[in-house]
């Protein structure tokens, strides 16, 4: 007997959203000096939620110089006891208005409320609520006796966790003591506002956080501004790369987190049924627009079979669909842009020979959609085994031995995370000990945690997010 | 009776524990000695050298790491005179000596300071600890010549990275001469490359290099070649440590930053359950 799902849809109208916005300089909403917008569209209907403003490099020096006297004046100065109160305030407004940023998210992401609702918006406010406590102990974080922060951060972040990637930047540079102007990504910049009121409403001093909404160009002028001293950037290994070269020659400290091609690792005496579990949660959590997503399973070949049935017939219970509705799995994906990569790649994925598989999927007519995916029959040289696709895309390979599984994992430019499937202990610490990899799951997958380091090896970028290590990158030492 | 000829010594380069010339056949005279030029051929062989060390290296335990960096103490202390007698100040040597005991201490120590157990909000054991980067290419600073050497060789190899470093080009008897010791130190062959000669010859090759993950230009005192070689670096993120203010005292505590920046951190997931 089956029962069919009745829809459940959350409210929006939780959401109370402007016609437009404006920059947040200096703690208040302004118009770009040359008034300059583009449109934030919902990915599930392709309906304009909001026009929003493009700062443009006069618009950045502007929020440059506000975030610089703010930290003069008032942030460097005051106790760290006082800032954390205000971390501390702005976290319980944020789990006060939950729901709020979480149907916001949800509706200018794609990503199901679920999600949202579950994953990103607990982990925003326990983030602030972690480094509050940390702005006043900074002298014991074990990076020397005398700890300083090192004045005005430059943070641009993606699209896929937009509130959560906010909070990983502006929680740490705040507690230790750095004021900050960040640019949200031009598809996702809704929850960016919202924050902007939550920090007018905690009442955080003038300049102390400044958004500054655009794309690209709008980065580079943020990044390359000579008025920064620290550059934190989450997105792609090529833009990762020309912030290096960008920086160079100047004494701006760097955080890197970019792309990955993480290798989830099953062997042949791994409970399949957790195992499947961990491999759609490793690439179809946020439908697979996640650095860290377990991006090629790797299973040992003599139960691959057993796996691949399982996982195929559990993918084939995922309910691809509005982002609203708290049954829904899968939503969309976050731009017509990105979909167009995701099919571009896995068209290169049939050119090359890889077999490719869907379950029977019916997708909505309008927004970006695109249907879980699995290719077997995958090689190390093809481009579905080596690019970073970030969506819905499993790559399947197969390994006879540990020592192949090592080789075949590390075989990437890439070293962000891993995932291991085993019964045995100690071959799960053999393995661990031989990823190059700065984040390893061992029978688990895409676990985060405001006290756990998170970033990459090689050219996953540097520096740690997150926890006591993710203090280090805001901080002179 | 005629007064004894003295045997000179050939200074050469110091590649994968081998004292070989460069491949160019070429040499340079500095502080009365033909010294080797090498070229940017020896510097790729050094780090396919200092690849090579890496897995032996990095797979030593710390405390064998240790016993190996103090072994380096106690033979440049039995070589005292000799640095003295290149130049060295004696309490520059003494400094260096003291300098390889302090690292030594730390190979079995910063795991435990700069990692550990974070209080993950869930059943699951989590763990933080540092791994080497891997190559790492070294510009050593001009002066001092044998203090400033061993401070940034010491902190890249404790944790168990491999080295490539450019000697200073100006005084680089020290440089060779500290190869020999760390040739007797039962430090295995290709952890420390030494290379004699031009920095604008080999070190960019070595910022280029694809199979190098950190670069140390501490001792780059041009401006425009340190943001070069930084550009360099960026094409596959290498982690850089930028060039040291020229007033620097390389007689203070050094701290942990030059051995933190090399060093990766992986943290480790685990449910627990029964």
């Amino acid at each position: 007997m089956i029962f069919e799902y009745a829809p459940a849809p959350e409210s929006r109208s939780v959401v109370d959203l402007k016609p437009s916005y404006g920059l947040f300089v200096d703690g208040e909403f302004v118009d770009p000096a040359d008034g300059g917008g583009f449109k934030s569209v919902n990915p599930a209907s392709e309906e304009v939620l909001a026009e929003i403003a493009e700062a443009g490099s006069a618009d950045v020096d502007r929020a440059v110089r506000a975030a610089r006297t703010a930290y003069e004046k008032v942030w460097g100065p005051m106790p760290g006891r006082d800032r954390a109160k205000y971390l501390f305030r702005i976290a319980r407004i944020i789990q006060e208005r939950s729901r709020e940023l979480a149907v916001l998210e949800s509706l200018d992401n794609g990503k199901p409320i679920r999600e949202s609702r579950d994953v990103d918006l607990p982990l925003v406010a326990a983030h602030f609520f972690y480094y509050a406590g940390w702005a006043d102990k900074l002298p014991y974080a074990g990076f020397g006796p005398n700890p300083r922060p090192l004045g005005v951060a430059a943070q641009v972040i993606p699209w896929n966790f937009p509130l959560l990637m906010l909070a990983w930047k502006i929680a740490p540079a705040l507690a230790a003591g750095n004021t900050v102007v960040l640019k949200p990504a031009e598809t996702t910049p809704l929850t960016a506002l919202l924050f902007a009121e939550i920090c007018q409403q905690a009442e955080l001093p003038a300049g102390v956080v400044n958004i500054v909404t655009g794309a690209g160009d709008t980065g580079r002028a943020l990044v390359e501004h000579p008025g920064v001293d620290k550059v934190a950037f989450t997105g792609s290994t090529e833009v990762g790369k020309a912030i290096a070269r960008s920086v160079a020659g100047t004494g701006k400290k760097v955080t890197l987190e970019l792309g990955g091609k993480a290798a989830n690792i099953v062997f042949d005496d791994a409970p399949v049924d957790q195992a499947v579990e961990g491999i759609v949660n490793g690439i179809f959590f946020n439908q697979g627009h996640v650095c860290c997503a377990g991006s090629r399973l790797l299973v040992q070949e003599s139960v691959a079979e057993q796996v691949l049935e399982s996982l195929k017939r559990r993918m084939a219970l995922l309910r691809v669909g509005d982002p609203l509705d708290k049954n829904t799995d899968i939503g969309a994906i976050n731009s017509a842009a990105q979909l167009a990569r995701i099919r571009e790649l896995s068209a290169a994925g049939e050119a090359e020979g890889a077999e490719r598989w869907s379950p029977p999927c019916e997708l909505p007519e309008r927004g970006f959609w695109f249907a879980p995916t699995i290719f077997t029959g995958v090689t190390q040289a093809h481009r579905i085994a080596r690019e970073e696709i970030f969506g819905p895309v499993l790559s399947v390979l197969t390994f006879r031995t540990p020592a192949e599984a090592v080789e075949k994992a590390n075989n990437t430019p890439y070293g962000l995370s891993a995932g291991i499937w085993t019964d045995k202990g100690s071959r799960i610490l053999w393995m661990a000990d031989r990823l190059r990899a700065g984040v390893v799951w061992a029978n688990t997958f895409n676990k985060f945690d405001p006290t756990s380091p998170f970033g990459g090896y090689k050219e996953s970028g540097y520096g740690r997010e997150g926890g006591r290590h993710g203090l280090e990158g805001y901080l002179g030492v | 009776m005629s007064e004894r000829v003295a045997v000179r010594k050939t200074y050469k380069l110091f590649i994968g524990g081998k004292f070989p010339r460069s491949e160019s056949g070429r040499s340079y005279l500095v502080q009365s000695a033909n010294v080797s030029l090498a070229s940017r051929k020896d510097a790729r062989d050094a780090v396919v050298a200092a690849r090579a060390a890496v897995k032996g290296w990095a797979g030593a335990t710390a405390y064998n790491r240790g016993q190996i960096l103090y072994r380096v103490a106690e033979m440049l202390e039995g070589r005292r005179e000799q640095f003295v007698a290149l130049g060295v100040p004696a309490d520059e040597v003494d400094a260096a000596i003291d300098r390889w005991v302090w690292y030594a201490g730390w190979s079995d120590k910063l795991p435990q300071v700069y990692g550990g157990a974070n209080p993950v909000a869930g059943p699951y054991f989590n763990l933080s600890a540092p791994e080497p980067t891997g190559v790492v290419a070294v510009v050593a600073p001009e002066a001092p010549a044998l203090l400033g050497l061993v401070s940034v060789i010491a902190p890249a190899i404790v944790t168990g990275n491999t080295v490539v470093v450019a000697a200073s080009p100006t005084q680089p008897l020290a440089s060779v001469t500290l190869a020999e010791v760390l040739a007797t130190s039962d430090l295995p062959g290709g952890v420390v490359n030494v290379l004699t000669g031009a920095i604008t010859e080999t070190v960019p090759t070595l910022a280029a290099h694809l199979d190098v993950n950190a670069i140390d230009l501490t001792g780059v005192g041009d401006a425009s070649l340190a943001t070069e070689l930084e550009v360099r670096a960026a094409e596959n993120l290498k982690r850089v440590i930028r060039p040291a203010p020229a007033d620097h005292d390389w007689y203070a505590d050094p701290g942990l930053t030059r051995m933190t920046t090399l060093l990766e951190t992986k943290t480790v997931w685990h449910p627990k359950g029964v």
